[in-house]
């Protein structure tokens, strides 16, 4: 009985984990709990006093509307620091990808296996975030169950683009650009601190093509069951097409970086 | 087997120096590699361009060449991780395109840069690449253990590798490849960039190897290398195999007993024409000394079965170069007299 080799690949990538997971954790268990005190409770306080903002939130209390959409926002960050330089290091410094290409492993047993890692990843980050919001009331919810595995999607349409396009650099140089004109504003305006209908007309349907929106609209929807059926389908059709193209994209790109 | 046996033997007293004409292939019985007319371009640049060879079991065959001769390429060939141009290539009688994966199985690979995870312990790092193998993790620690001590890092095991002198990544990336206990090892530049004590540690090691019955196949750019460790080699330039045999076959076939070596002037300042004219002259004066003259930009080497009565000769014609050493012929002179070059530049 032989062990899959994706399971291979992924055993490699958690026992380096193991050296690190700490600050993950931290990280993805801190941050969230810093932006719902400080965003949720404290602008919270300001926005909730009006009665006409508490309208364009569909009702929602600003802490129950943020809350939720931090489980995307943490995937997202979560998958973008794990498929930059840690991905460019398989291949470029560290040569671990390379290394596991002389094995009777093949170079999509390498994406393979680096996708089912990226879901693990993000699962621990995401988890941590539900842990925080387990701790109020008001997002204390069984919709939690749901809204999780839908934030390891949202993480997993960012991982793996991302990861394809690291597989083909020589450098980190495009990486911070990636970071500050790419996943910043999606934080930012993708829909996790005001909904997008408060964009500028123009930018509202640029919010409806990028993976974050639909990731929040997802575990919003799910934590505070607002979500119709044909929106969930939407929203996992989107999720899934950046999902599988990432993925095609990761198998080309390492079969030509592995083996040329 | 027995022929194979025999082959390597016949091989050792000199085979290559019988052998005329273009090298052609060798059929060798039950050969780990057999490549015919093997190649590999990246778009318009031709890398390997219609090799052959057959590297028989237990036998250390190494490819000898500069930089860019094509010996990096033929060996990410032949470890299933770069696909042929075209050709034949068959490795353990398999097809690479087909059974890359179970070739692979069967190979240990050194790679010309240490790929070791440096977050992880010496030991880990043995473990974790064993497991690539699907070896169940019980025996990936036994294997470790043992290769630790074999590998002279036993006391290094819980360390991590980042601190690690060169030498000794150099030593765990061969116990790594041998995880898996192939009967193939593929080592690409194996001493590059370690001290003469650390490469001494290395060869004796690849040497025990060796008398356990591994195939060793190695790229090289020392001469040094390739004579310690080589049974036979094949010496490559442009892509192309230029010549064949053991390392004294060749140095026989190519290269006299002896090598005069004379420097017939200091580094001069100022007046190079004039230094020119002079070592224009020194050159006339020597010219017929020994079998052949190579000329470098420093030195003159005169190829010569005695290179002590070769010196004598030269002072016997009035010139009395600045420095002169006679020594044995190396793969260096072989590889000059094939391809004009020097092997490092």
């Amino acid at each position: 009985m032989s062990t899959p080799t994706v399971v291979r690949v992924w055993e490699s990538e958690f026992a380096v984990y193991r050296k690190i997971w700490h600050s993950h954790v931290l990280l993805a268990f801190v941050q969230p709990l810093l932006y719902l005190v400080g965003m949720g409770l404290g602008v919270g306080a300001l926005i909730d006093v009006n009665t006409d903002s508490s309208a364009s939130l569909d009702g929602l209390a600003y802490f129950e509307f943020l809350a939720p959409a931090l489980l995307a926002t943490t995937a997202m960050i979560s998958a973008g620091q794990a498929s930059l330089w840690q991905v460019l290091d398989g291949f470029f410094w560290g040569n671990r990808y390379r290394a596991m290409a002389a094995t009777p492993l093949t170079p999509n047993d390498v994406a393979s296996g680096l996708t089912l890692w990226h879901a693990t990843r993000t699962l621990i980050g995401v988890a941590g975030v539900a842990a925080v919001l387990v701790l109020f009331d008001d997002t204390r919810s069984w919709g939690l169950l749901l809204a999780v595995p839908a934030a390891v999607l949202t993480g997993l349409a960012f991982a793996l683009p991302i990861t394809a396009w690291s597989s083909t650099r020589y450098g980190g140089g495009s990486f911070p650009t990636i970071i500050r004109f790419g996943l910043l504003p999606m934080f930012l305006f993708g829909g996790a601190f005001f909904p997008i209908t408060e964009l500028p007309g123009w930018l509202q349907p640029v919010a409806y093509v990028t993976p974050l929106w639909h990731g929040i609209e997802l575990c919003r929807g799910a934590v505070i069951d607002s979500v119709s059926a044909g929106n969930v389908a939407v929203h996992l059709a989107v999720l899934g097409a950046y999902i599988f193209t990432g993925w095609a994209a990761c198998r080309i790109m390492f079969a030509r970086r592995l083996a040329p | 087997m027995a022929a194979a046996a025999g082959f390597t033997i016949a091989d050792r007293n000199g085979r290559g120096a019988v052998g005329v004409g273009p090298v052609r292939s060798i059929d060798v019985p039950n050969a780990v590699i057999t490549a015919r007319d093997l190649r590999k371009e990246f778009g318009d640049f031709v890398a390997v361009d219609g090799i052959d060879f057959d590297v028989a079991p237990g036998e250390s065959f190494g490819f000898l060449g500069p930089n860019g001769a094509g010996k990096t390429s033929t060996m990410r060939m032949i470890g299933c991780v770069s696909p042929i141009t075209s050709g034949t290539l068959r490795i353990f009688d398999l097809d690479p395109e087909r059974d890359g994966s179970a070739i692979r199985a069967r190979m240990g690979v050194v790679p010309q840069a240490d790929q070791l995870d440096s977050e992880l312990t010496v030991v880990e790092n043995l473990i974790i690449y064993g497991r690539y193998f699907d070896i169940p993790r019980a025996e990936c620690r036994r294997r470790a253990a043992e290769l630790l001590e074999f590998v002279q890092l036993a006391e290094r095991a819980t360390e991590r590798v980042d601190p690690l002198s060169g030498g000794m990544k150099r030593r765990l990336t061969i116990a790594r490849s041998l995880m898996s206990e192939p009967d193939l090892l593929l080592l690409d530049e194996p001493t590059t960039g370690l001290d003469p004590q650390a490469r001494h540690i290395l060869w004796d090691r690849l040497y025990r190897l060796k008398q356990r019955g591994v195939t060793l196949v190695l790229t090289t750019h020392y001469m040094d290398e390739a004579e310690q460790l080589c049974d036979r080699l094949v010496v490559m330039d442009g892509g192309r195999i230029v010549a064949e045999g053991s390392p004294r076959g060749l140095i026989e076939q190519h290269a006299t007993r002896e090598v005069l070596e004379l420097r017939l002037h200091r580094d001069t300042v100022g007046d190079v024409a004039g230094q020119a004219d002079r070592d224009a002259a020194a050159l006339a004066t020597i010219d017929g000394i020994g079998d052949r003259q190579e000329v470098l930009p420093d030195r003159v080497l005169i190829y010569a079965h005695d290179g002590e009565a070769a010196l004598a000769e030269v002072h016997g014609r009035g010139v009395e170069p600045v420095g002169s050493l006679v020594r044995r012929s190396s793969l260096e002179d072989v590889f000059l007299r094939l391809t004009g070059r020097t092997l490092v530049d």
